[in-house]
């Protein structure tokens, strides 16, 4: 698929090496994602999903090797020319990442007043924040603060956060984590509509097989307003497997699921 | 022992470092005047209370120990210079310090500790802004602006608590000539010293808070390390910083 492929690469990993000081946490990490499409990231705890996330946001730096974003060299940036790199990409965190101090609407707005590229007029705001909170059905919660939303609540208001912008790239870290089936359900449909109504480069971390599954098996139907399946090709969906800092598979939906490795075998949907 | 020594030495390193993007940020845009506000706020008026006693007591009790002494040589119209010396010098400053130690460098370890460990922190670069510049230059500026007044307040306190003790309670001596002796005491010198040392507090007790803050990881337990950390470590500042002064304006 991607050798036909010839949209702009969108994020590139060469050998990338990250560690704290003691031992490497990440190891040779090499990857290409290009535009439109899909990359959904598994492997056990602790196995650097969250690391290699903050890797390609700027928040470290690899320790060896070498980032591409939007064809351009980053692990050298210094941390202003970051900020312009970053607004471009829409993130959720895995711990939510939410200020406590301020509003749902404060929160939401936050990327529109403060990256330095977009500067949106102040009299759109108001409008683009509600839209956002609209997409993730919390349209009512302008005013309340995160700590009187429930889990699955705060988690869609770090989704609309990370959609304000309508950033080209969208990083979701354990988006599921910590909810029940149906609300699980519910935020991952959000992520496919967020991917295919405006084509959105993805990348998910999950825990989830059936995550991963949605997103690679179905599209967002802007006819009938929810998901529905489609032909596995068509969402170039691709799929990663950490183990202890390093890539233990990479490659389509397919090989996934036969892939023969004992560890990767208990991520796939079998 | 090289092990020993590493992690002190990295940890000063990096809170050198954070002290250099944070000083080299006052002169840099944004200004976040709300949060600067806000801080003034919760350390100038939060810590009013704590200030009054402390300052007022302290005087109160400077002036009761001095009394036994000042009487064997009978020299007690000199209360009024002595807690006039010694507070404006050194227990106003040092001890406002330490009030504010723990109740903001220990606030703001734990506030942007909790940021920490919810990638608050993380989030907010991901979003455009400079963590250095929305949370340290603000706590930087507005601690450094509010110490020096909260100390000013304490040594004019202190001065009332002496004065009560002194005048009102022991009878050392007369009102207006306490407030004279105390008046004279103070010359320039001990102005610009007990002016510089809360100053210099603010700058070390707001840096040290946030950088415990800021390297805060473990989740909520490293919170609470971290908070204890910030305001041993402010604290011990504290002392050995009003040392280092004093000794500069002894050998001027
Ligand atoms: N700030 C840090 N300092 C030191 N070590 C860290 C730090 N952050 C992460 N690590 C270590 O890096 C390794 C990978 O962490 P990471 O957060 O990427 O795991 P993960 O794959 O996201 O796990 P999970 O599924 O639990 O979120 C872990 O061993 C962790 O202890
Ligand atoms: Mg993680």
């Amino acid at each position: 698929m991607s050798a036909t492929d010839s949209s702009p690469v969108v994020m590139a990993f060469e050998s990338v090496s990250f560690g704290f000081g003691e031992g490497p946490l990440l190891q040779d990490i090499s990857f290409e994602l290009r535009r439109g499409e899909t990359l959904v990231i598994q492997g056990a705890a602790a196995s650097g999903k969250t690391l290699l996330l903050k890797l390609s946001l700027g928040l470290l730096r690899p320790t060896g090797g070498r980032i591409r974003l939007f064809g351009r060299e980053v692990q050298e940036l210094d941390e202003r020319d970051w900020y312009d790199v970053r607004s471009r990409i829409g993130v959720l965190f895995q711990e939510g990442g939410l200020f406590d101090s301020l509003t749902i609407e404060e929160n939401v707005a936050y990327p529109l007043l403060n990256q330095r590229l977009l500067r949106v007029p102040l009299e759109q705001v108001r409008d683009r924040v509600e839209r956002s909170l609209d997409f993730v059905e919390l349209g009512h919660t302008l005013a309340r603060f995160p700590s009187e939303l429930s889990g699955g609540m705060r988690r869609r208001v770090g989704i609309a956060r990370a959609i304000v912008t309508q950033p080209e790239l969208m990083i979701y870290d354990s988006p599921t984590a910590g909810l029940d089936p149906i609300t699980a359900n519910t935020i991952m449909a959000l992520i496919a509509k967020g991917r295919d109504v405006r084509g959105a480069t993805t990348v998910m971390v999950t825990h989830r097989h059936q995550d991963g599954d949605i997103l690679d098996r179905y599209r967002f139907d802007a006819a009938s307003g929810r998901l529905a399946p489609a032909a596995r090709e068509s969402t170039r969906t691709r799929y990663l497997v950490l183990q202890e800092g390093r890539i233990a598979f990479l490659g389509s939906p397919d090989e996934f699921d036969n892939c023969p490795d004992a560890y990767v075998a208990k991520f796939a949907s079998r | 022992m090289l092990d020993l020594l590493k992690s002190p030495v990295q940890t000063f390193q990096e809170f050198t470092r954070l002290a250099g993007l944070a000083v080299r940020g006052i002169a840099r845009k944004p200004y976040y005047w709300d949060d600067i506000f806000i801080q003034m706020d919760l350390i100038g008026i939060g810590s009013l209370p704590v200030v009054i006693l402390t300052g007022f007591f302290s005087g109160a009790v400077m002036a009761l120990q001095m009394s036994r002494a000042l009487q064997t040589y009978g020299a007690t119209s000199q209360v009024g210079k002595i807690v006039a010396i010694t507070l404006v010098r050194e227990m106003g400053p040092v001890l406002t310090a330490l009030m504010v130690a723990g109740r903001n460098a220990s606030g703001m370890a734990s506030e942007l500790g909790s940021m920490k460990v919810t990638e608050q922190i993380d989030a907010m670069r991901a979003l455009g802004t400079d963590p250095v510049l929305k949370l340290v230059k603000p706590r930087l500026i507005a601690t450094a602006f509010v110490l020096p007044l909260l100390t000013i307040l304490a040594d004019f306190l202190g001065l009332v608590g002496g004065y009560i003790v002194a005048c009102q309670m022991l009878h050392l001596t007369q009102g207006p000539q306490y407030w004279e002796s105390a008046w004279r005491a103070i010359e320039y010198n001990d102005i610009a010293q007990g002016l510089l040392k809360p100053f210099c507090f603010a700058i070390v007790l707001s840096l040290v808070g946030c950088y415990y803050g800021m390297q805060t990881t473990g989740g909520t337990q490293g919170v609470g390390r971290s908070t204890t950390q910030a305001v041993v470590v402010a604290s011990v500042w504290v002392v050995v910083l009003t040392f280092i002064i004093g000794r500069i304006f002894t050998s001027m």
